[in-house]
């Protein structure tokens, strides 16, 4: 375990501490913070680790979203629920990921941009199974009371931050994760040393996808609406990219801080200019990527590196 | 002697172009062949369709009595068949011991990353990068970048390894050090098909040259009958080079 590794377990421990201080509006808080480091270090694993900048997260975020929706309505219980939505989008991605993931660059951005549309389009259209445009309503699942329903949901966010995380630490250690490092660096050298890289590439997107899913599963489940407009919206898809070059891409501990500063900034930017909050936020993260263009991770190294110089 | 590729009538277009066109040939177990031919004759495209790269548009490769025609790159690779790059490929992020251990990795299946690294380091002892094991491929040089894609073609176990000018661009106590390595792995026991440019090294190390010129093999055989035949001295060799080869006999 490298010690970035084990910084950022470390980091996901204290977030589980959020609920003994605070009220319902930190939870509320705390729990988009992890489905946010959720998404971005799901994005990562395709973006960060293979080179493949994905468009899809939101495709997913909402596709987990009716899947559990449409299940609960069902009577089936929400653990059971998001599971079957974890697994059926790890499929659904894996199978995409063959046709899509022949594309580079930008041609593989637009084609999953274009994911998210298809998806939207179907859910918009399978009027009978979804709601179409009216959206869906989702069954109360947890108790009664505000403080307890928060705490019910942000425990469950944070169960699948973990679970993501565990994932994502044991992939960048692993064979997988060594594989996906060598097709980033050069495809054509992979193959040609033997790896099969339209495997590889086609777990890497699975793995992006599926906890994404789960996040969205248990998002629908919290907020008890859902609609297409709401869950397939593109922001979905662009934020866990804003997070990881924030945070550092490629580094899980990076990526993670980078969620969590964005959405303070977010906060902090809506808050305190809540007629041009998008302006502001917009200007801000070109500032940061400016500045930082390596993330946050690169604070440390760079500042050693300044002082080594001097001495 | 057996055979270990058979290539037969096998051609690539690409649209309107055909790079190779209907060449048969087989590579003897142990041989050294010199593929040879000037610019765009379809040595490399010849390399890439055994590969699986740019498969062959018809006609069949047998490797081994296995049919590899459409065989994906990684298949060919698991099989044995490896190769260097004329434009050197390496993972630039990587150490170059990392490189190699990718190679030793992917192509046996079941390899941990443990052992493969263990195993490229005894690589890259013998291509005399062990000083360098930990720098990224990045900041090598290119006759560094060069063995180093030669320690990875050797991490994969190949029966069958072709050598895509991995003397272009070198100085020529750089190319003597690579001839000795070529050398030394023929007397191995592997079987190399290496495309070159510079005739010394061909005629030092070769057992036996094919010549390819417009796509289509002009000829075959020992490397001092081959450079003699009036076809491949009017195609590539030129007359000069034909009038100092007999002056000097």
């Amino acid at each position: 375990m490298t010690r970035s590794n084990l910084a950022l377990l470390v980091l996901i421990a204290c977030v589980a501490a959020l609920p003994l201080f605070a009220g319902p509006y930190a939870l509320r808080l705390g729990t988009i913070a992890c489905m946010y480091a959720v998404l971005a270090l799901s994005w990562n694993v395709v973006g960060g680790f293979a080179g493949y900048p994905s468009f899809a997260t939101a495709a997913f975020f909402g596709f987990g979203a009716y899947a559990t929706g449409v299940l609960l309505n069902d009577g089936v219980a929400l653990t059971l629920s998001v599971v079957a939505a974890l697994i059926s989008s790890f499929a659904l991605a894996a199978l995409l990921g063959t046709v899509l993931l022949r594309l580079r660059g930008h041609y593989f951005a637009i084609a999953s941009l274009s994911l998210v549309e298809v998806l939207r389009e179907f859910v918009n259209n399978a009027t009978d199974l979804t709601g179409g445009g009216m959206g869906l309503n989702i069954p109360l699942t947890s108790g009664s009371g505000i403080l307890a329903d928060a705490s019910f949901f942000f425990f469950a966010m944070w169960g699948l931050l973990l679970a993501t995380a565990l994932v994502v630490i044991a992939v960048s250690s692993s064979k997988l994760g060594f594989g996906l490092a060598c097709i980033r660096q050069n495809e054509t050298a992979s193959n040609m040393v033997g790896l099969n890289a339209t495997l590889y590439k086609s777990i890497a997107f699975g793995l992006s996808a599926c906890f994404v899913s789960a996040a969205g599963g248990i998002y629908a489940a919290w907020v008890h609406y859902i609609d297409p407009s709401d869950v397939f919206d593109i922001l979905y898809s662009v934020k866990p990219i804003v997070m990881a070059l924030m945070g550092g891409l490629g580094s899980p501990f990076g990526v993670v801080c980078g969620a969590l500063l964005y959405l303070g900034l977010e906060e902090v930017v809506w808050r305190n200019y809540i007629q041009i909050h998008s302006g502001v936020l917009g200007v801000l993260i070109v500032i940061l990527l400016l500045f930082l263009p390596h993330g946050l991770t690169s604070l440390r190294t760079s500042m050693f590196w300044r002082k080594a110089k001097h001495v | 002697m057996s055979e270990i590729l058979r290539l037969h009538r096998v051609s690539r277009r690409f649209g309107g172009l055909t790079a190779l066109r209907e060449v048969t040939i087989g590579v003897n177990k142990g041989e050294v062949l010199g593929l040879i031919g000037p610019n765009g004759a379809g040595k490399t495209t010849l390399v890439n369709t055994v590969c699986g790269v740019t498969p062959a548009s018809s006609g069949t490769v047998t490797f081994n009595d296995q049919d590899i025609t459409r065989l994906k790159t990684y298949q060919t690779a698991r099989l044995g068949l490896s190769r260097t790059f004329q434009i050197v490929q390496p993972f630039a992020e990587f150490t170059a011991l990392d490189n190699v251990a990718a190679a030793a990795l992917f192509s046996q299946p079941g390899t941990s990353l443990k052992s493969a690294r263990e195993e490229a380091r005894a690589h890259l002892n013998f291509v005399k990068l062990d000083a360098q094991a930990d720098q990224s491929a990045a900041t090598l040089t290119l006759a560094m970048r060069k063995r180093l894609e030669l320690a990875k073609a050797l991490a994969m176990k190949p029966k069958l390894l072709f050598l895509d000018e991995v003397n272009a661009g070198l100085n020529s106590a750089e190319v003597a050090r690579a001839t000795r390595l070529i050398h030394q792995l023929a007397a191995s026991g592997i079987t190399i098909v290496m495309i070159e440019h510079l005739m010394k090294v061909v005629l030092n190390v070769c057992t036996r040259i094919a010549v390819l010129h417009n796509g289509q093999l002009i000829a075959d055989g020992p490397p001092r009958d081959v450079i003699k035949e009036p076809a491949v001295v009017d195609a590539y060799l030129g007359q000069q080079y034909a009038q100092r080869n007999a002056a000097h006999g």
